[in-house]
């Protein structure tokens, strides 16, 4: 039995979940005593990696939940009752994901989960959660073709963040030529044919398109900067569209300011890249480099500035970075709340049926809407890589994007929808009017 | 005639009127330009540079250059733009007058890609006559980015003067660019121009010559640039196996490193240490450590971390190594399958300690400035981070070798391995010799973990990353034979590299795996087999 940490909220700093944590941390293998499972309570699931390869971008959520959680109960809970955070380690393993899923669902009984970073950890999950009927909120960009009626999408689908950042480079930097970088996995996959299939569409012939994937933790970049220079010196101005996931980000961006590809030349635009992995580098060779979000940490609203203080007042560490996943949760956790006292329960059914309509103010001054689809709407920005490690935002959308559940760019999903309010269905074609099998 | 004089006096108040009028018109239009800044608009941004640019104004360049880094400021209540000096001095950026401090809420002008584009541009017109041999480089640099047509004269006046070789090239390939891409320059012109372009044969004169060769061009100047091109592809060809071949020695000094100590461990002990990679990562964050201190107590030591770092991070992985030997690997001699399991729950232990300590996220350790930057050799980039790797891992090699072969120590490691009992009855405290052998792979470990900080990660999961090809490596090279493992670790970052570009790094990485396997089929005791009676112990 893997490490297993319930943390009573209410009581923040006790001496008890000090200890557990610490016996946690230390024996790595310690089973601690069920729950205490006191009725005045509503139980929130926390399913994030805190060990293992993701545990470098997971553990900001979990830490972003617990937040949350606490914020709330500061201002009385929810229906009355104080919020206890459940949390499980799935320790990046697919399988485990899903086993601690059940776990949660069906032992601790929680109202709620908000969890899961790759997609293939949600794609673990999801049969879990429909045969369980229960809620997860998913916080984090991805590639999209999916729409499920017991999953929240608060992170951007792909029109909200990959279509809106080549539209940008297309007309601001007038780019002709265009690499396609990314980690091996279904993600960049998608997301990378998406991209292929809009940029012929707007006359970007075959040859000015370079593909490129690379494994998980690629660590030596050197043949690819260089091909990338390569590919850059046929006369057309190139840019790099990365979705080059996780550790690997650090060794190819100090790779590209050693060979010296400066973003005046070659601009690198990536939709994985925030604040968070910033952190690791020196960005001062990497200034001018692009990432394309829905939030940057700074970007100036009493909203932003509110959280990003509380943040770093509840962390005790003032240099705590905030990043996009991060905002996800905050306009997920809010909207779950609303729904929760819309209906007056926490029973699944209602709640599902509660949350699309919601609307919850995003930190960077709009307020975004949970749609029919599952997906909400949100402001798409770009931002350039500082010297500090920040962004400067160069370019937002006027209006708040709704997130498309299928992509209208690929012949397989252009003519589906996801409806769970009229068609209750994820995947109806609006061609043959036909529920493809997704529904209730 | 009084209507005549009346005329005339009024044609002359006229005129003077209209000069005393022209002369502030024109000094407001600077004042104007400059006014665009505090809109903190891109495009107005754009438009003041190209203005400021070619006004004449003597303040044109220390304005566009506080812009490229950032010390322009702003105010946008008063539209007041001002320049914050590198000395620290304020001067008001529209008259050039000093002001004592600037106004609270000023902000630098920000940037884009493309307006760093347009001040790189700028600049170099404006610093193409600068009495600096560097600047003028520079210059002529980024007017053959830019070739921008309206800096041709002032690069033709440049070129007549210039007196340096390097400079007078760079400002001769400029006029060339530049001449390229300008619709009524003669034939004669452009057919020099290409062969001077010819002549630099790099993947930019690539670049230039492409992106004209599509353009409306004379027949003979297409033919000319047409063979051009396929003249310098030719070349970069040749260059690329070249290129190639230096980073596949660069992958395998890379190997080499991570695989030295398991050479050790695994290769001479015989121990399947699966918490060799954590000896890396502890090196790793040692190196981290040390910067932390110096950034915070001895800033003007920062150059010398890494070197400070590789005593201190032997030391520390291994007197871990030693203890891990003393309690758990001694009791395990002779059994390799606990010892695997032992040493890879061990593995996760350190991990997550670490990450209990330092957190699960990266951990900057910054290049000192002899790490950072890149040089051109021929065609090929060479990058400073890469080259001092490949020299440190040959003299951690060298000095490692020479230590078994010629000290005491070493002497008494190759007796204990080769025949135990007999080293024991020759007096040798053969248990010592283990544990201080452990510890030697395990400190070299850590040293490697002080050069993998320069190209990679620092977390947690380090270590992860190159257990397997260090595995892959020293079984390749032949166990317990460190030439075996130098010989096979750069084997397999030059096939690595020759095959990356081909089959791409994903299948390229799967290749190398079946290559391995099928070599190890035929030969088991891989490259460089040990001969004799330590093989049957």
């Amino acid at each position: 039995m893997l490490t297993r940490l319930t943390q009573e909220l209410t009581a923040p700093f006790s001496r008890r979940r000090w200890l557990a944590a610490a016996a946690g941390l230390a024996l790595g293998a310690a089973g601690f005593g069920p729950a205490m499972a006191a009725d005045d309570t509503i139980k929130v699931g926390v399913l994030h990696s805190l060990s293992g390869t993701m545990a470098i971008s997971e553990t900001t959520l979990k830490d972003t939940i617990l937040f949350l959680i606490d914020e709330q109960n500061k201002k009385g809970g929810v229906l009355g009752k104080k919020l206890e955070a459940v949390v499980v380690d799935p320790a990046s393993n697919w399988p485990l994901f899903a086993e601690k899923a059940r776990e949660l669902i069906t032992k601790d009984k929680v109202a709620v989960v908000f969890g899961c970073w790759t997609s293939v950890s949600r794609k673990s999950v999801l049969p879990v959660f429909k045969e369980l009927n229960s809620i997860l909120f998913y916080p984090v960009q991805y590639e999209g073709e999916e729409s499920e009626r017991n999953v929240f999408y608060t992170g951007a689908a792909p029109n909200q963040q990959a279509i809106p950042a080549v539209d940008y480079l297309m007309k601001e930097e007038k780019v002709k030529r265009w690499v396609l970088a990314g980690t091996d996995y279904v993600y960049p996959r998608t997301t990378n044919k998406i991209l292929e299939a809009y940029l012929k569409s707007k006359g970007v012939a075959q040859d000015d398109i370079m593909i490129n994937y690379t494994p998980f933790g690629h660590s030596d970049w050197q043949t690819i900067v260089a091909d990338i220079k390569k590919f850059g010196s046929a006369g057309k101005k190139t840019a790099v569209v990365s979705t080059i996931n996780g550790d690997a980000n650090v060794p190819f961006y100090k790779e590209l300011g050693n060979q010296g590809v400066k973003a005046k030349d070659i601009p690198v635009v990536a939709f994985s890249v925030g604040e968070e992995e910033l952190a690791g580098i020196d960005t001062k060779p990497l200034v001018g480099h692009l990432a394309a979000w829905n939030y940057f940490q700074s970007i100036k609203t009493p909203a932003n500035e509110k959280f990003i203080k509380d943040w770093q007042a509840y962390t005790k560490n003032p240099k705590r970075v905030t990043n996009d996943p991060m905002e996800a949760h905050v306009i997920g956790f809010n909207m779950w709340v609303k729904a929760v006292e819309k209906v007056k329960s926490t029973d699944p059914d209602k709640v599902i049926d509660a949350l699309p309509g919601t609307e919850a103010p995003n930190l960077t001054g709009g307020v975004s809407k949970m749609l029919p689809n599952h997906h909400i709407t949100k402001p798409v920005f770009i931002g350039e890589i500082k010297g500090d490690g920040q962004f400067s935002v160069v370019y937002k959308t006027k209006d708040l994007v709704p997130g498309d559940a299928w992509s209208k760019e690929l012949d397989g999903s252009k003519d589906l929808i996801g409806d769970w309010v009229g068609k209750k269905c994820g995947n109806f074609n609006t061609k043959t009017n036909k529920c493809l099998g997704s529904g209730t | 005639m009084p209507a005549i004089v009346l005329a005339l006096v009024r044609g002359l108040l006229l005129s003077i009127a209209l000069i005393v009028a022209t002369a502030p018109a024109f000094a407001a239009s600077f004042e104007e330009s400059v006014a665009k800044f505090a809109n903190d608009d891109f495009s107005d941004t754009d438009d003041a540079v190209g203005e400021i640019a070619v006004s004449g104004n003597p303040l044109a360049f220390p304005i566009i250059s506080a812009l490229q880094d950032e010390r322009l400021m702003f105010d946008a209540e008063t539209k007041k733009v001002f320049v914050k000096q590198a000395d620290g001095k304020i001067i008001d950026a529209a008259t050039g007058a000093a002001v004592d401090k600037l106004p609270d809420n000023a902000a630098a002008v920000s940037l884009n890609n493309r307006l760093r584009r347009s001040v790189d541009a700028a600049l170099g017109g404006l610093t193409l006559l600068s009495p600096d041999t560097n600047t003028r480089l520079t210059a002529a640099k980024s007017v053959f980015k830019s070739h921008e047509e309206a800096t041709l004269p002032t690069v033709e006046s440049a070129l007549a003067k210039e007196t340096n070789r390097s400079v007078k090239q760079a400002l001769a390939e400029a006029r060339a660019a530049i001449l390229l891409f300008k619709s009524d320059a003669s034939e004669v012109d452009k057919l020099e121009a290409v062969a001077t372009i010819k002549a630099r044969g790099d993947q930019e004169a690539l670049a230039l010559l492409t992106e004209i060769s599509g353009g409306d061009q004379p027949a003979n100047v297409a033919k000319a640039a047409a063979s051009a091109i396929s003249s310098i592809q030719g070349t970069l060809a040749i260059w690329s196996g070249v290129q190639n071949a230096w980073y596949g020695l660069s992958l395998g000094s890379v190997l080499l490193l991570a695989a030295i100590g398991l050479a050790i461990t695994f290769g001479v002990m015989g121990v399947i240490n699966m918490a060799h990679g954590e000896m890396v990562m502890l090196g790793a964050y040692t190196t981290f450590v040390v910067q932390e201190v110096i950034r915070t107590r001895y800033p003007a030591l920062f150059d010398y971390s890494l070197l400070i770092a590789v005593p201190l991070a032997f030391l520390v992985a291994g007197a871990i190594g030693v203890v891990i030997e003393r309690t758990i690997i001694r009791f395990l001699y002779g059994r390799p399958l606990e010892t695997l399991l032992a040493t890879w729950g061990l593995s996760l232990i350190l991990q997550q300690a670490v990450r209990s300590a330092f957190g699960p996220t990266n951990r900057e350790v910054g290049n000192p400035s002899w790490m950072s930057g890149a040089f051109e050799l021929g065609q090929i980039t060479i990058t400073y981070n890469r080259l001092w790797i490949l020299c440190f891992t040959m003299a951690v090699f060298g000095i490692l070798l020479a230590m078994l072969r010629y000290t005491a120590l070493g002497l008494e490691m190759r007796a204990v391995t080769q025949n135990r009992r007999m080293a024991a009855s020759m007096g040798i405290a053969t248990s010592r010799v283990d544990a201080l052998t452990f510890g030697l792979g395990s400190g070299i470990a850590g040293i490697a973990g002080v050069a993998l900080s320069q190209i990679d990660n620092v977390s947690p999961n380090l270590g992860q990353s190159y257990i397997i090809d260090s595995f892959m490596v020293v079984v390749f090279g032949g166990v317990g034979n460190l030439w075996g493992t130098l010989v096979g670790a750069f084997t397999l970052g030059i096939a690595n590299k020759f095959l990356e570009p081909v089959a791409g790094a994903v299948l390229g990485k799967i290749a190398i795996l079946v290559l391995i396997i099928l070599f190890i089929q035929k030969r088991p005791r891989g490259l460089f087999a040990l001969k004799g009676r330590a093989v049957e112990a």
